[in-house]
């Protein structure tokens, strides 16, 4: 960043901004060398469309997530999108009732892939303290989760801290992960095709 | 407009036109509950309704509740009636054996009643006879019980990663 001020302006050059780290690779001049799937890797994973899925209490520390205080957008969340079909993080928060199952399943069909799913919070994880006849005992019953945060409900730290395991997750995916017979063979257990 | 409506006049009134038919009269906390054969149950809510005294034109809550040791009469089903004008609210049960749960729809009476008795089927499995639409309302339709009759446990059945003891239940709870 230079050095020089413009003194004519109230606005001076915002020098704290910071940068990922490259992946590793080879430099020389003009040009650099590295893998695709670092590449793919590192742009996905700064740049998640959040699609929050809030029912309850956890909904209500997500709000607080996103926020300017814990603000989410320092992860490259900026957007939080409330169309399934932009999206590429499903974030579960909340106590899904057995009624709702289709419906947060229909919402995972309507995603593209690559799409993620965290499940934040006990009940959407297991249930929580619902083991009633009418309350999901986890969503991974009806959509393969990738993360899960625990905590009844959990703090925004806790929500910031399953959302960098998921930047973990994607930005060390293979880009050839959604095509291989594992992740079909994943989604064949769920029904989905 | 008579306000002075009580709880006395009520149960004189419906004492002189059904006579012994109506049992077990109660007033907790000031509200006058008793008990209908399950077969009058309209007749009596269409004679609180029409009288022009009584004047019961509304109803508060419909519900459904299920005693396993009263033998013959297990499941009750319970109406709750306002009198708007004077304020006045009433309780009325009637009750049916578990193998038979018939009991007419109050929905000809009070189009309120609807989901109310909708939501008491899903729950207790009572068949509301006449009903327009006597299916669930709140549980999954695939649901092939009814989770309020007491037999049925209140946890869900279908998961296997509890351990009972860690809940004082199974186990060395035994």
């Amino acid at each position: 960043m230079s050095d020089i001020i413009y003194t004519g302006r109230p606005v001076k050059f915002n020098n704290k901004v910071k940068m990922v780290e490259p992946p590793p690779g080879v430099e020389g001049e003009g040009f650099f060398v590295t893998k695709l799937s670092e590449v793919v890797g590192l742009g996905r994973k700064n740049s998640l469309w959040p699609l929050p899925f809030a029912t309850s209490c956890c909904g209500i520390e997500f709000m607080a997530t996103m926020a300017s205080h814990y603000d989410l957008a320092r992860f490259g969340s900026e957007r939080v999108g409330f169309s399934p079909r932009q999206c590429d993080l499903l974030m579960v928060m909340g106590t899904i009732a057995k009624k709702m199952g289709p419906v947060l399943r229909q919402v995972y069909l309507q995603m593209a892939e690559p799409r993620w799913v965290m499940a934040v919070g006990a009940c959407a994880s297991s249930g929580g303290i619902f083991d009633t006849y009418s309350v999901l005992q986890g969503i991974d019953q009806v959509i393969p989760v990738d993360v899960y945060v625990p905590g009844c409900p959990p703090r925004p730290e806790a929500i910031l801290d399953g959302f960098m395991k998921i930047q973990e997750v994607v930005g060390n995916e293979s880009i050839r992960r959604r095509n291989g017979e594992q992740y079909q063979a994943l989604l064949s257990e769920y029904g989905i095709q | 407009m008579d306000m002075g409506l009580t709880n006395e006049i009520v149960k004189a009134k419906l004492t002189e036109k059904f006579g012994d038919a109506l049992l077990n009269w109660e007033e907790p906390y000031g509200m006058l509950t008793f008990e209908a054969p399950s077969d009058l149950n309209l007749k009596v809510m269409q004679y609180l309704h029409d009288d022009g005294e009584l004047g019961f034109t509304f109803l508060t809550d419909l519900t459904g509740i299920h005693y396993p040791d009263n033998k013959g009469s297990e499941i009750g089903v319970v109406y709750h009636l306002h009198n708007l004008a004077a304020n006045v609210r009433i309780r009325m049960k009637v009750f049916t054996d578990i193998n038979t749960p018939d009991i007419y729809t109050a929905t000809s009476l009070f189009p309120g009643a609807n989901w109310m008795e909708r939501e008491t089927f899903d729950f207790y499995g009572i068949n509301f006879v006449g009903h327009p639409d006597l299916r669930r309302i709140l549980n999954v339709d695939e649901m092939d019980y009814f989770p309020m009759r007491k037999e049925f446990p209140l946890e869900d059945q279908s998961r296997s990663d509890k351990d009972d003891e860690m809940f004082g239940r199974g186990g060395s709870y035994n």
